[in-house]
């Protein structure tokens, strides 16, 4: 096992220990974005290039943005719900 | 040291799991179904490792290289992209039950579903 | 069950599945000592057999073809679940008028952000469409391409310019694009039953390997797949993005 291989899977496990760690969703979907990367790293050092370009684009973008706006989405219902009880 | 990926396959899906019991937020526990699904990425593309392999692209490599597995790497591509569509349908799921019952706890919509 | 019960039990039962793991996982081969039949055989006779030099796509379109057409189908689904499940319930309107909620969304689209779309806009499309229409030659193909296609218009909703865009009607535009892709990975291989007998075969030219047209119907595929993830994944942004910006719930006193 190369050198790179050993950083590629500590990187993978500490960020993933993070993103189950953080407090809210929105601290996780940022870890989120981080332990994609670290996963794309992962796959491109075992060989799988073609692996490691879909996981780049889905874990930093696809993902994110819609955690993101469902977030925001529950958040302004919830503020709804406030005026609503007021 | 050759075990090393399996293991972190192993962490990986055991804290996932951790991360779904001990949510108090739909939306964490959606983010740890996805620390799931990817031990089993990490599993496969381990088992279809060969040292000293090289991608399975030929393109300018000659014919003869070695080169590891690429059926592991097809069902992972895939999955990848597959994985973040249902994710986005739970998410949907997650919305519209907090739009419908007002919270997104696990505990209390049990609660109400009774 | 009270959560300190919850997380007592999964504890127990995590270190029980654990040690299962952990003995399952130590059966297998050690990492890097493969000794699997499939891969010998695909890496010794696919690009002779096919002409594609990307066997990673070579696989996902013609060898396990069939495979990728379930799993197209799941993505059509789910993508078809999200619409659904955030369609406009009776108790919600939408915005009474898109100008007063465009002044009031995207508050931080600055001018800096707009321009930065202007530049990233047409090279993501490019890109996208280069790696979709090479998955037989380079790393790439119908999934790869597909999302990078998607963040293009992405990048647009993203600076501030959603309401604008929605204004044109994106919506059927992006759900034909879907179905078509849908539709035609699936014709493509109802034509390999029509003209030489076998479904998925493929019956198109093979080329020489290395150009853009070779590898029969995988660049064909390799489109319609394309197509297909471009559409499922603006189709499912835009309906978050309409949930967050545009459906509110209707006020009380309008529902009488």
């Amino acid at each position: 096992m190369t050198v790179l291989q050993i950083a590629a899977l500590a990187a993978v496990a500490l960020s993933g220990g993070g993103v189950i760690l953080a407090r809210d969703p929105l601290r996780q979907t940022l870890v989120l974005g981080v332990f994609g990367v670290a996963l794309t790293m992962l796959f491109f050092v075992f060989q799988a290039p073609d692996v490691a370009l879909s996981e780049i684009v889905i874990s930093t973008v696809g993902l994110p943005v819609m955690v993101l706006l469902a977030l925001r989405k529950v958040s302004q219902q919830e503020r709804e719900r406030n005026e609503e009880k007021q | 040291m050759s075990f090393l990926p399996f293991a972190i396959a192993a962490w990986l899906f055991l804290i996932g799991l951790y991360g779904i019991v001990s949510s108090q937020n739909l939306i964490r526990v959606i983010l740890s179904l996805t620390v799931v699904q990817s031990a089993t990425y990490v599993i496969l593309l381990g088992v279809g490792y060969s040292r000293g392999g090289q991608a399975p692209i030929f393109a300018d490599i000659p014919q003869v290289s070695k080169a590891v597995d690429p059926v592991v790497q097809v069902l992972v591509l895939t999955d990848v992209v597959i994985g973040a569509t249902v994710t986005a349908m739970l998410l949907a799921l997650a919305v519209q039950a907090h739009k419908r019952f007002g919270s997104l706890d696990p505990q209390e919509l049990r609660a109400l579903r009774d | 069950m009270s959560r300190r019960a919850r997380l007592l039990m999964f504890g127990v039962a995590a270190a029980g599945l654990g040690v299962v793991l952990i003995i399952g996982l130590a059966g297998l081969p050690a990492f890097g000592d493969y000794q699997g039949v499939y891969g010998h055989v695909i890496n010794g006779i696919g690009v002779s057999a096919r002409h594609a030099t990307d066997l990673v796509t070579a696989l996902n379109f013609d060898f396990r073809a069939f495979d990728t057409l379930g799993e197209e189908f799941i993505l059509f689904g789910s993508v078809l679940g999200v619409v659904l499940i955030l369609r406009q319930l009776r108790g919600e309107q939408e915005r009474p008028s898109l100008e007063e909620a465009d002044e009031h969304t995207f508050a931080g689209a600055s001018d800096a952000l707009r321009v930065l779309a202007l530049v990233l806009v047409p090279a993501l499309i490019v890109l996208g469409v280069y790696i979709v229409v090479h998955g037989q030659i380079t790393p790439g193909g119908g999934f790869q391409g597909g999302v990078i296609l998607a963040s293009g218009p992405l990048v647009l909703f993203l600076s501030g310019r959603y309401l604008r865009m929605r204004r044109l009607g994106p919506h059927t535009l992006v759900e034909s694009a879907d179905a078509v892709g849908a539709a035609g990975f699936a014709l493509v291989g109802l034509s390999g039953l029509i003209f030489v007998g076998v479904f998925f075969k493929n019956f198109l030219p093979f080329g020489i390997p290395g150009h853009l047209l070779s590898a029969g119907q995988i660049p064909l595929a390799s489109v319609a797949v394309g197509l297909e993830v471009t559409g499922a994944f603006l189709v499912a942004w835009s309906e978050f993005l309409d949930q967050a910006i545009l459906i509110r719930s209707r006020p009380p006193e309008a529902e009488q």
